[in-house]
């Protein structure tokens, strides 16, 4: 049994790989598209609210498996001409998804601020952007923390979802080896694989709670 | 003279909130606006801090032109001061708000050397030196390591008066200071006020607590419906009240 694990173990490791390239990177765009797309979304500039609206919607309301075949097929198309990557298109598509879905746990978070903290940052001569960034913004990410792990954990198993762009992520790798084997056995590691990713993620979301823990 | 505005008018859609305001604060002054809610007080003291803006008139900040009425070929319209002269007006006018909005995620300390810091390019070693001496004035010497929600409602008030006082504003300005205190502790906010006066600012003070207005100010105005009903020393306001509004206000 062991044996047969440390064969698997080549596979499936080069899946994960490709898993947690995808999770990394849609993390580090999306999040600071995400609370780009807020503000934008909460600014006095209507036409940027409304287009911002209508990608909110599209991001939300149709399955990021659509999305990945879109930009990957769809924009591929000679019609089209535009033939990304295959890792390229999973990256635009998640990150474009994911920024939509932080973008509205931010602005909840924004929002949720009192307009007396924007008030006594003006008299004391802050620009807006200081504002934002000294002062809406580190409480904001404390409001916000809850949802973004949530958010988080679920675009580990989001990753998926790339294969259908060809991609051999880690679920694709149990998936092959289990139809070549006939066996479950790859699939019951795959999960362990994601169980422990979970498990990891949700302990350094406890660490950076803690750390916001300071004030109330 | 350090704080004058003239003219003041103001309205949000079709209600006039202001009209025609106008009155001036000396250096040393404490000056005590009162009013029932509704008056237009706070509109006023909102305006004088830029936070909304006025539809003609001026208020001029130790001789600089927050904002001033000008007449053209076009009529005649309310035109304000540019961004570093309005910086210029913020270091001059400090203002302490009702729920004293105390950053939360910051420390005491962090909360008073934040603006002058950031805002002002005031060295941090000076900022916190400073900041620390306004603290033991204020008697909050062992709390600049706290944070706003560690304080009593009084301690907050301090602080936000430490925050408003980094910069050496010439005006303090403060809204309702009584109303989020225990009645023990007026008096000590008083105290605060006459020693901030003393020190040369003016203070414009906002409140509907007539025996507060009677305790701490030199002159008082009385305001309803957006206008300026009365105004005199304290001795003059109070001695000689011949309108039957202001009377039956005073009775409560």
């Amino acid at each position: 049994m062991l044996d047969y694990l440390i064969t698997l173990m080549p596979a499936m490791l080069s899946g994960l790989e490709v898993t947690l390239k995808i999770f990394f990177l849609t993390l580090v765009f999306s999040i600071p598209l995400g609370i780009l797309v807020a503000v934008g979304r909460l600014s006095k500039i209507k036409p940027l609210v409304a287009v911002i609206q209508v990608y909110i919607w599209i991001m939300r309301g149709t399955p990021l498996l659509l999305q990945l075949i879109f930009i990957y097929f769809g924009l591929g198309l000679p019609t089209v001409g535009l033939q990304l990557e295959r890792f390229t298109a999973a990256l635009i598509a998640f990150v474009l998804n994911y920024a939509a879905y932080f973008a509205e746990i931010f602005r909840g978070g924004i929002e949720s601020i009192d307009k007396g903290q924007y008030e006594a940052a003006k008299v004391l001569g802050f620009s807006p952007v200081q504002t934002f960034m000294r002062i809406v913004l580190p409480q904001v990410v404390k409001i916000v923390l809850p949802s973004v792990a949530n958010e988080v954990i679920t675009l580990v198993k989001d990753t998926a979802l790339v294969y259908v762009v060809g991609l051999g992520e880690l679920l694709r790798a149990g998936r092959i080896a289990s139809n070549r084997d006939v066996s479950l056995v790859p699939f019951v590691v795959v999960g362990v694989f994601y169980l422990a990713l979970t498990a990891i993620l949700t302990k350094v979301f406890q660490q950076i709670e803690k750390r916001y823990a300071y004030y109330q | 003279m350090v704080l004058k505005v003239e003219g003041l008018w103001k309205s949000f859609k079709t209600e006039q909130v202001l009209k025609d305001v106008g009155f001036s604060l000396q250096t040393g002054e404490i000056l005590a606006i009162i009013g029932r809610s509704g008056s237009g007080k706070t509109t006023l003291l909102r305006c004088i801090n830029n936070l909304v803006k006025c539809d003609r008139g001026s208020i001029m900040v130790d001789g600089i032109y927050l904002c001033r009425q000008v007449t053209d070929a076009n009529g005649t319209k309310c035109v304000y001061a540019k961004g570093p002269e309005q910086l210029q007006i913020r270091k001059r006018l400090g203002m302490v708000f009702q729920s004293f909005n105390l950053f939360p995620h910051m420390s005491v300390l962090e909360n008073i050397i934040e603006a002058p810091v950031r805002v002002f390019r005031v060295p941090r070693p000076e900022a916190e030196e400073k900041a620390r001496r306004l603290l033991a004035m204020l008697e909050l010497q062992d709390k600049e390591a706290a944070y706003p929600f560690e304080l009593s409602g009084g301690q907050k008030q301090r602080v936000a008066i430490a925050r408003a006082c980094a910069l050496n504003p010439l005006v303090m300005c403060l809204d309702e200071p009584t109303s989020a205190l225990d009645p023990e502790l007026r008096e000590g906010i008083a105290q605060t006020i006459e020693n901030l006066a003393a020190q040369g600012m003016g203070v414009l003070l906002i409140t509907h607590d007539m025996v507060f207005a009677k305790r701490v100010a030199h002159r008082v105005i009385f305001m309803e419906e957006g206008e300026i009903l009365a105004e005199g020393s304290k001795e003059e306001f109070f001695a000689d009240i011949n309108n039957e509004r202001i009377k039956s206000f005073i009775a409560g």
